[in-house]
C-alpha cells in the first residue's frame, strides 16, 4: 500500500471525477462541499466544470450520528449555503466515502434548508467499507484502505492525497 | 492578589470534569482561557444558525434543558429559551416567584424532585449569590448547570456575549482600555465582565460611579476605582454600562435619578473624552435618562442591538458545550 | 451512694492554669470535690483509674454554646459537650425563650442539674424579652443565680445600654455585649473586604466591631461596668481591648476557636462551613487574636457551638444559619496553635479552663476543695472527625473529615463519670 497517491495518480483521479460528474448533467447544479477536505474538492471542480451558481459548503458538525456519545469534537465551522434550497439539482462533494455517516449528517443538514429536486454524490476516492445505504454518483478512484488506515486530502491548493494511521 | 487568584481557582474548578472539559458554566472566574476562545469559535458557527430559515441543528436533541428562574427575568430567560430549542432540546420553563420559594420546598429539594424527571442541564437564576455552586455540588455527574445570573457574584453568559460582541468588532481585547460605569458593587454582570476582561488579556479597566456603589475596596478585583468619570472614561475604547436598579434610591445609595445622569449618565458630552471610536455597550434593559441618554444608546457606536443577537448564539455554544458533553462523560 | 465513694486519678501529669500547677500528682476525689492531690489524704481506698501518659486537666469552660432550650435541653447536645471535655457552658439567652424570667432561669438549672452532664451558667437577658426596651429584672436574675445578663446579640439603643450597665453594677452583674454594632453589621453574612467583593455577598465592616466596642467601653467607663466583649474577631477590636485593660478597666473577653484559625478566603466557592458570627475576617485579624491570647489581652477562647441540621446549612450561602458545631474541636485546636503555632501551653489551657471561668465567677480549677470537674486527656491521640467519632448531631463544621490531635478521654462531673471514650486506640 503506498503512503501517498501519487501527484499522476491523483490528477488522473480528479479528471476522472470530472468527467462522471459532467455526464450527471444536472441542470443549474449547486455544488456543495463537505468541510473540509470536500470544500476543497468542491473549489477545484466548480472552476475545472465551470458551474455558474456560486459555491456552497457545509460542515454537518452537529449533525453528526456520534454526538450523544462523544459530544461536540474539534472545530464545526459555520455552513455557506443559500437560504433556501428547493427545487434545487445538488452535487454534494467530498473528498473520501467510507461508512457513509458523514454524508448521511450532511443530508440532514441540506434538508433543513428545503426540498431539493435531487442531490447526487461526487467523491475523490471511494474507499468502500458501507455501514449505511449510501453510494456515490461519480468516483474518481476506488481504493481499499486497511481500516487502520486512513485517506487523507490536503489542501486547498495544490491538493494531496496522504494515508496515515487512523 | 495570589491569595484572591486562589480563590478564582477554587470557584472556577468544579466547572470542568475529570477530562478536563466544561461541564457546568457558573463564573468566569478560574476558566482557561481556552475555554473563552472554544465557546467564541463555536459561536461563530451558530450565529449562522440564527441566519437559516430553519433555525436549528439537533446537536442537544433529546436532551431536556430546564429553566428555572427564581428571580424574574423576561430577556434573558427568552434569549436561553429561543438558544436551547434551536439546538433542539426540550424546554421547560419554571418561573419561581421569590415567594413561593421561602415557603415550599428548599432549593435543593426543588433541584432534586427535576432531577428525577431526566433533566440534562439546569439554567438558574437566583437572588442569592453563590447558588449556582450550591446547585452544581448537588447534581447527579450527567447534569450540566449554567448560571443566568446569582444575586450580586456572577453572570457568566452575559460577560461572554459582551465580550464576543467586542471580539466581532475588534478582533483581539488584548491591551483595550475598558471602563465600567455604574452600579459595580451590587453587579454580577460587572464582576463577570471583570474576570473575562482579565482573562482576555484586558488590564486597564476603569470602575466609575459614585462611592457608595463603587467602593474603594473593589480595586482589589484588579481595577481602578474613579469616582470622576471624567478620568474614568479618559481615552477608553469600550464604555460597558451597567443598570441602576430602583432599589439603589431607596437604599440611600443615590440621591436621585436626576443627580445620577448628571453627574454619570453617559451622554454624548460624557463620551467626549473617550476615543473617538469607542464602543458603547449595556447589558438591558436601558433606563434611558438615567445612565444613558437615548442619542448614544441609539448612536452608530452602541453596540447594544449586536448584544442581543449574539446572545442568543453564546448561550446556544454554552448549552452544547456543557449539556452536549456526550454520555461517555465521567463526572 | 456513689458520691461518699473515693475516686483516684492515678499517675497523670496534672496541669491547673489557675494555680500555675503543672506536675505528676494523682487526683483525690470525694463528695464531688477533690480532696487530694499527689498524695492520698487517707488510707481509703476507692475506684482508681489508671491515668498515666495522659493529662489531667480541669473540665473546660466554654462561654458560648448552644444546648437547646431551657425547657428542651439537647441530651446529644450536652453529651457531645461532655465529649469535648467540657464541663460548664454559659448559655446565651435567645429571643422567646424567656431567659429575661428567674422561673426560667430556675427552670433551665433545674433541668441541666437533672441531666446531670454539664453545668449551665445562664446569662439572663438584660432586657425584658430582649427588646431593648425595658430593663429586665435584673435584681431578680441575681438571686436566680445569674453572675452575667446580656442582650444575646439583640440590638439596644445606647440610651437603654447605659441604663443597663449603671442598674447591672448595682448587682455585682456581669454584662456581656456581642462585639457587633447591629445596624452596621445589618445584611451581612461575612467580613467586608476583598472576598466578599468578589464573592459578591454583604458584608460585616470591622467597623461593626469598632464601633459596638466604643461604645460598650464609653459606658463602661462613665459607669464603672463590669464588662465581658463576647466574639472579638479583628485587629482593631484587638487593640481596643489592649488599650482599656491597659487604663484598668474591669474588661474581659473572649473569641471563637474558628477566628484564630480561619479567615474569610476559607469561605472558598460558598463552603456554608464558614459561614459564622462572628465573622473570619483576615490573615492580620487572625495574626492579632492569636498574639492577644498568647499576651493574656485575649481571657477566653469559645466554641460558639451552634448545631445547625441539614437544612439550615443547605441552603445559599448568605441564607444559612450562621454557626457550626464545634464542642469536640475546641480542645485540639487550642492544642494545635500550642503545636504549631507556637502558643505556650499554660495560656491555652487557660484561656479553655481559668480564663473563662474567671468571667463566670467560679470554676475551671483543680485545686484542694474544688468541685470534681475534671478531664482526662490524651494530648497525642489522633482522631479524624467522622459519624462514628462525633457525637453532635450537626456534621457542618470546618473539621468535618479532618484528623486531629488531642482527645478527651475521659470526663468527670462532680466526681461522676459522664463520657468516656469508648473506641479503640487506632487514630480512627
Amino acid at each position: 500500500m503506498p503512503s501517498s497517491i501519487t501527484d499522476t495518480a491523483l490528477a488522473a483521479a480528479l479528471e476522472r471525477l470530472a468527467g462522471a460528474c459532467a455526464a450527471l448533467a444536472l441542470p443549474d447544479p449547486l455544488l456543495v462541499g463537505i468541510e473540509t477536505g470536500g470544500v476543497w474538492l468542491a473549489r477545484w471542480l466548480h472552476g475545472r466544470l465551470g458551474v455558474a451558481a456560486p459555491l456552497a459548503s457545509l460542515d454537518a458538525g452537529f449533525y453528526r450520528d456520534d454526538l450523544r456519545l462523544g459530544g461536540l469534537k474539534g472545530q464545526v465551522r459555520p455552513s455557506n449555503l443559500p437560504p433556501s434550497v428547493d427545487g434545487r439539482h445538488i452535487l454534494l462533494v467530498d473528498d473520501v466515502l467510507h461508512t457513509g455517516r458523514t454524508v448521511q449528517a450532511a443530508l440532514r443538514e441540506l434538508f433543513d434548508f428545503g426540498r431539493p429536486a435531487c442531490v447526487r454524490l461526487a467523491v475523490l476516492v471511494d474507499r468502500g467499507g458501507r455501514e449505511l445505504p449510501v453510494c456515490a454518483d461519480a468516483v474518481g478512484l476506488r481504493l481499499d484502505v486497511p481500516p487502520d488506515q486512513r485517506l487523507r486530502l490536503s489542501g486547498p491548493d495544490p491538493l494531496h492525497l496522504e494515508l496515515e494511521a487512523a | 492578589m495570589s491569595e484572591l487568584s486562589g480563590l478564582a481557582q477554587r470557584l472556577g474548578a468544579i466547572q470542568y470534569d475529570a477530562q478536563g472539559r466544561l461541564r457546568h458554566l457558573l463564573t468566569l472566574e478560574g476558566l482557561h482561557r481556552e475555554t473563552l476562545e472554544e465557546l467564541f469559535t463555536l459561536a461563530d458557527s451558530l450565529v449562522e444558525v440564527g441566519a437559516r430559515s430553519v433555525k436549528n441543528v439537533p446537536l442537544l436533541r433529546g436532551k431536556t434543558v430546564v429553566l428555572l428562574f427564581f428571580e424574574a427575568s423576561t430577556r434573558t430567560r427568552t434569549t436561553f429559551e429561543i438558544a436551547a430549542k434551536r439546538l433542539s432540546a426540550d424546554v421547560v420553563t419554571l418561573d419561581v416567584p421569590a415567594s413561593s420559594a421561602s415557603k415550599g420546598e428548599s432549593l435543593l429539594d426543588t433541584i432534586a424532585n427535576l432531577q428525577a424527571m431526566q433533566t440534562d442541564a439546569f439554567v438558574v437564576r437566583h437572588a442569592d449569590s453563590g447558588a449556582a455552586h450550591l446547585i452544581a455540588r448537588h447534581v447527579a455527574p450527567q447534569v450540566a448547570v449554567i448560571n443566568a445570573g446569582d444575586g450580586c457574584h456572577a453572570h457568566p453568559t452575559q460577560a461572554l456575549l459582551d465580550l464576543y460582541t467586542i471580539r466581532q468588532r475588534r478582533g483581539s481585547l488584548a491591551g483595550l482600555k475598558v471602563a465600567i460605569v455604574g452600579d459595580v458593587l451590587h453587579s454580577r454582570v460587572a464582576r463577570s465582565q471583570l474576570a473575562g476582561l482579565h482573562l482576555l488579556g484586558v488590564s486597564d479597566v476603569r470602575l466609575v460611579g459614585p462611592a457608595t456603589l463603587v467602593p474603594r475596596r473593589l480595586e482589589q478585583l484588579g481595577a481602578r476605582v474613579c469616582h470622576d468619570p471624567r478620568e474614568g472614561l479618559d481615552g477608553v475604547d469600550v464604555v460597558m454600562m451597567l443598570r441602576l436598579q430602583r432599589e439603589r434610591m431607596a437604599g440611600g445609595f443615590v440621591p436621585s435619578d436626576r443627580e445620577y445622569f448628571e453627574l454619570y449618565g453617559l451622554t454624548e458630552k460624557a463620551l467626549a473624552v473617550a476615543k473617538p471610536d469607542a464602543l458603547v455597550m449595556h447589558p438591558g434593559p436601558i433606563n434611558r435618562g438615567v445612565e444613558i441618554a437615548s442619542a448614544v444608546a441609539d448612536g452608530e457606536r452602541s453596540l447594544i442591538l449586536p448584544q442581543v443577537t449574539n446572545g442568543i448564539a453564546i448561550r446556544m455554544a454554552v448549552l452544547a458545550q456543557t449539556a452536549g458533553r456526550g454520555a461517555d462523560a465521567d463526572v | 451512694m456513689s458520691e461518699t465513694t473515693r475516686l483516684t486519678l492515678r499517675g497523670g501529669r496534672l496541669i491547673d492554669p489557675a494555680s500555675g500547677t503543672d506536675a505528676q500528682l494523682d487526683v483525690h476525689i470525694e463528695g464531688g470535690r477533690i480532696i487530694g492531690l499527689g498524695a492520698a489524704p487517707d488510707s481509703a481506698r476507692g475506684q482508681v483509674i489508671d491515668v498515666s501518659g495522659h493529662w489531667v486537666l480541669p473540665g473546660l469552660v466554654d462561654l458560648s454554646g448552644q444546648v437547646g432550650s431551657p425547657d428542651a435541653l439537647s441530651r446529644r447536645e450536652l453529651l457531645a459537650a461532655a465529649a469535648g471535655g467540657i464541663t460548664q457552658i454559659a448559655v446565651a439567652p435567645r429571643v422567646d425563650e424567656g431567659l429575661d424570667s428567674p422561673a426560667v432561669i430556675g427552670r433551665l438549672r433545674d433541668g441541666a442539674r437533672a441531666l446531670g452532664l454539664l453545668r449551665l451558667a445562664p446569662i439572663g437577658a438584660l432586657t425584658a424579652d430582649l427588646a431593648g426596651e425595658q430593663l429586665a429584672e435584673l435584681g431578680l436574675l441575681r438571686r436566680a443565680g445569674c453572675r452575667l445578663v446580656g442582650q444575646g446579640g439583640q440590638p439596644i439603643g445606647a440610651r437603654v445600654l447605659r441604663r443597663a450597665f449603671e442598674y447591672a453594677r448595682g448587682h455585682d452583674l456581669t454584662v456581656v455585649v456581642d462585639a457587633e454594632d447591629a445596624q452596621l453589621a445589618a445584611g451581612g453574612c461575612m467580613h467586608e473586604g476583598a472576598v466578599s467583593a468578589q464573592l459578591g455577598l454583604t458584608g460585616i465592616p470591622v467597623a461593626a466591631e469598632v464601633a459596638a466596642l466604643s461604645l460598650t467601653l464609653a459606658l463602661a467607663t462613665t459607669c464603672e461596668a463590669r464588662v465581658h466583649l463576647h466574639g472579638l474577631s479583628s485587629a482593631a477590636g484587638v487593640a481596643m481591648l489592649r488599650a482599656a485593660k491597659g487604663a484598668g478597666l474591669p474588661v474581659t473577653a473572649d473569641t471563637p476557636i474558628w477566628n484564630l484559625h480561619h479567615t474569610d478566603l476559607d469561605i472558598g466557592a460558598y463552603d456554608p462551613a464558614f459561614h459564622l458570627r462572628p465573622p473570619l475576617r483576615e490573615a492580620g485579624d487572625r495574626a492579632a487574636l492569636r498574639e492577644a491570647l498568647a499576651d493574656g489581652t485575649l481571657d477566653a477562647v469559645c466554641s460558639d457551638h451552634r448545631p445547625f441540621d441539614g437544612e439550615a446549612k443547605r441552603q445559599p450561602f448568605a441564607r444559612c444559619a450562621a454557626g457550626v458545631a464545634g464542642f469536640e474541636a475546641l480542645l485540639p485546636l487550642i492544642l494545635t496553635l500550642v503545636q504549631d503555632g507556637g502558643l505556650p501551653l499554660p495560656r491555652a489551657l487557660s484561656a479553655v479552663t481559668s480564663g473563662p471561668a474567671a468571667v463566670l465567677g467560679d470554676g475551671g480549677r483543680l485545686t484542694l476543695g474544688a468541685l470534681a470537674d475534671v478531664c482526662v486527656v490524651d494530648p497525642h491521640r489522633a482522631w479524624t472527625v467522622a459519624a462514628t467519632t462525633w457525637h453532635s448531631a450537626a456534621q457542618c463544621t470546618p473539621v468535618w473529615g479532618q484528623t486531629l490531635r488531642g482527645r478527651v478521654l475521659l470526663t468527670l462531673l462532680g466526681g461522676q463519670v459522664v463520657h468516656r471514650l469508648q473506641e479503640p486506640a487506632d487514630g480512627r
